[in-house]
């Protein structure tokens, strides 16, 4: 046998040009690309067709038309008669914003401490904090939500019996009125103050974190910081003679004006959302403790560290790692889940925008685009820092 | 005596050694048995004391509250909103059963015309045989289960709902529809759906072609951006805009179109990270022995992929469920709808109803949900055993 017979062979069969994988491929996404573009051409052909039909106007020329209609909780000012439907837009973004924030923050707070309760070696204390979880995760929102707000804060009483604390504090089925602070002069000293301490807590923690990595001493720098920020502007506002008014609510008999009034709306959708995203997030924060190995902590009490140390220095910064990942993805399901307002009349982006504005011009399309924009700009956002968040903390293996 | 004698002896006399041994000593009774354990668990440190004493005083509190509200102070007959008001009735008021009594067809079957009702009852028993066929592991034929449960018997329930004049049954519009009826088919129908679209999305984000890739990954990102809501907006009042008039689909067709592709980016999501799971050498291995990109991916991939992802597949299910809830806002007369429109009622009108209604539905989704997470843990205890060998 020679090598001539192997090259001298058959010429290999021609494999027919709709069974070369390269043509194929490229064949099977021509044809995607013709059913989509299709697809697209014919949703926007008869779209156009319905609109002209129903003589409803396209485009964002109505974004500067007056909006002609009220809404109960406004951040920045807003009237029926003079403000346009972007500020309509305005209004709504700002109150899912803030409902959102204050969200995070409780639901944070309550998730962490369910979740280290659910590790906790007190066994009611684990057993009730399970209990929890279980329970919260499997009720439908929407259902939690409607409890709080039809069964608990409209069952409170009516304005005129309303529950009081010394006449400064109302409660009642209406929401929540309590004394309105206003600056007098004077008050400058203790924002000055308040600034002072921010940047003297910033050199602080700058000249500690130096002062460790030379020495290794380590300083108390969260009171520290604590009491700059905090303490300065107290000492200040009490030199000055605490310069604020307080401005209690005046309950009448069918109303109660001034103050600051915290919408029923409003507590229910903080309460709904804070306690459901707990439940998640106490799950998160479970996880990722009990992903730090035994060994870590053993390691650490073989040094001779104290509980309190391991804790602080060993868990919770590998635990870390692994909770913030989908920490952020609950506050996202947050920032998302609180379009569930509309159901009970929070006047969040969707209920003013999605809803009001809508049903009033009539342009779906566009308001439906824009409100999507806002929501898939957020998530998107929280996607990119969360790539550049991991692929910081990834960790370098040999 | 000689020497060794005299050595024998003085250790005989010696008294502190034992010849035999003692029988063991039990322990101490403070750290055994139940005293032990109150001790061990419950008030280890003065924090936890503080901590005991503090989640005993709420439960002191709590579980009385929920046990008088749905037993001891419940009532149980009446004919009308007098019996479950405590003006009338002078004396403290829990539950209001009767009227849960009275409006339970409604919260079962919606406006469904009553003698076409069979209909809707034969339809959860089909679908009951499909949730056990599907799900239970040690059921026999389970391919034909699952050919049962994706095909056959979601033809058979949309003739059998909806109606089919050939066969006499008549027409029942969807306006009708309503409970736990709508709870159900959306649940279904975002179940049937969302997995093997969810499978293609996800097949296709990991395509070689750049175009599928592109569109798939654009799709997932886009639906998982934005909320529910928003997707269920879109659906019913952009959809009726992008189709000719005489496809216009109704109300519940357009919820139900909007629930399937939000459910199946998130299955997409779900299966990606099943299939990335799998070692490369499993696609080269089906690669080199010939098979097809179908028939790689139907015979050898996918049923090692999904297979691990059972639990999360299940727990996708679970948020599935109790996102059925929001086509409440896009106007469908699902289980909350129902209770909702119930509990305002003048008949019933009373402080109670409204908590009444609320428990009924707390009580349903608990069981439904709290069932698919432990079905979904159980199926994850039994694959971990089979991964440990």
């Amino acid at each position: 046998m020679s090598t001539t017979d192997l090259t001298r062979g058959d010429p290999p069969a021609r494999v027919p040009f709709y069974n070369n994988p390269k043509v194929r491929s490229l064949a099977y996404q021509f044809a995607l690309c013709v059913v989509i573009v299709l697809l697209v051409w014919g949703a926007a052909s008869n779209a156009i067709d319905h609109l002209r039909r129903a003589h409803i106007a396209s485009g964002f020329g109505f974004w500067n038309t007056t909006a002609g209609f009220d809404i109960s909780q406004t951040l920045i000012s807003y009237s029926a008669q003079a403000s346009t439907y972007g500020r309509a837009f305005w209004v709504g973004l700002l109150n899912t914003l803030l409902v959102a924030g204050l969200g995070i923050v409780f639901a944070t707070i309550i998730g962490f401490v369910v979740g280290l309760s659910r590790l906790s070696k007190n066994w009611l204390l684990a057993k009730v904090a399970g209990g929890y979880v279980e329970t919260i995760r499997n009720l439908p929102l929407l259902l939690q939500l409607l409890f709080w707000y039809n069964a608990v804060l409209k069952a409170l009483p009516e304005i005129r019996d309303s529950l009081t604390i010394g006449g400064a504090v109302y409660l009642n089925n209406r929401g929540l009125f309590l004394p309105k602070p206003s600056a007098l002069s004077g008050f400058g000293w203790v924002e000055i103050a308040f600034f002072v301490g921010l940047v003297l807590s910033i050199v602080f923690t700058i000249w500690a974190r130096r002062r460790q990595e030379r020495s290794g001493a380590q300083t108390p720098v969260l009171w520290v910081t604590l009491g700059l920020v905090v303490g300065l502007p107290v000492i200040a506002l009490l030199a000055t003679g605490v310069p604020v008014l307080f401005e209690s609510p005046q309950a009448g008999r069918f109303n109660i004006s001034g103050g600051i009034e915290v919408l029923p709306e409003f507590a229910a959708l903080l309460f709904g959302l804070s306690i459901y995203t707990a439940a998640f997030i106490a799950e998160v924060v479970r996880a990722g403790i009990t992903s730090v190995s035994r060994g870590q902590v053993e390691a650490a009490y073989s040094l001779g560290l104290r509980p309190r140390p391991t804790l602080r220095l060993i868990v919770v910064p590998q635990a870390m790692r692994v909770i913030i990942p989908p920490l952020t993805n609950q506050y996202l399901n947050l920032v998302k889940n609180s379009t569930l307002a509309v159901a009970i009349g929070y006047p969040d982006l969707v209920q003013v925008f999605t809803g009001t504005v809508l049903n009033q011009t009539g342009q779906a399309v566009e308001v439906v685009a824009i409100t999507m924009l806002v929501y898939l700009t957020i998530s998107l956002a929280t996607s990119v820092a969360m790539n550049v968040y991991n692929s910081r903390m990834t960790l370098v293996e040999r | 005596m000689s020497m060794s004698d005299e050595g024998e002896l003085a250790i005989a006399n010696m008294g502190f050694v034992r010849r035999e041994q003692l029988p063991p000593q039990p322990p101490p009774r403070r750290m055994t048995g139940p005293i032990g354990w109150v001790r061990e668990n419950l008030l280890s440190t003065p924090l936890n004391i503080v901590l005991t004493i503090l989640v005993a005083l709420l439960l002191a509190w709590v579980i009385p509250e929920i046990v008088n509200f749905l037993f001891i102070d419940a009532v149980w007959t009446g004919m009308d909103r007098d019996a479950c008001r405590e003006v009338v009735q002078h004396r403290e008021i829990g539950a209001c059963w009767p009227f849960v009594w009275e409006r339970l067809p409604y919260f079962i079957y919606g406006s469904y015309p009553g003698p076409e009702r069979w209909r809707v009852d034969v339809f959860f028993a089909l679908l009951a045989v499909a949730v056990v066929w599907t799900l239970w592991l040690g059921a026999p034929r389970r391919d034909i289960g699952m050919v049962y449960a994706f095909v056959l018997m979601p033809v058979a329930s949309f003739i059998l709902l909806h109606g089919f004049e050939v066969i006499g049954l008549p027409v029942v519009d969807t306006v009708l529809w309503g409970g736990v009826l709508v709870t159900i088919v959306v649940a279904s129908v975002g179940i049937v759906a969302s997995l093997p679209l969810g499978i293609l999305l996800a097949l296709g984000r990991r395509s070689h072609m750049p175009a599928v890739r592109l569109f798939s990954t654009i799709f997932i990102e886009f639906v998982r951006g934005v909320p529910l809501v928003t997707v269920l907006f879109m659906a019913s009042v952009m959809l009726p805009l992008f189709v000719p008039d005489n496809f216009e689909p109704d109300k519940l067709l357009r919820a139900l179109i909007g629930i399937a592709l939000f459910a199946s980016a998130y299955m997409a999501e779900v299966v990606r990270a099943g299939l990335q799971a799998i070692p490369k050498g499993q696609f080269e291995g089906a690669m080199a022995v010939g098979l097809t990109y179908w028939q790689r991916m139907r015979l050898i991939i996918l049923p090692q992929a999904l297979k691990t992802t059972i639990p999360n597949i299940v727990n996708n299910y679970v948020a599935l469920f109790k996102d059925t809830t929001l086509v409440f806002i896009v106007g469908i007369f699902d289980l909350l709808r129902t209770i909702e429109v119930a509990r305002i009622d003048p008949k019933w009108a009373a402080p109670v109803t409204s908590t009444t209604g609320y428990a009924v539905a707390a009580i349903f989704y608990l069981v439904f949900c709290y069932g698919m997470s432990r079905y979904a843990r159980a199926v994850e205890t039994r694959l971990a055993q089979s991964d440990r060998r």
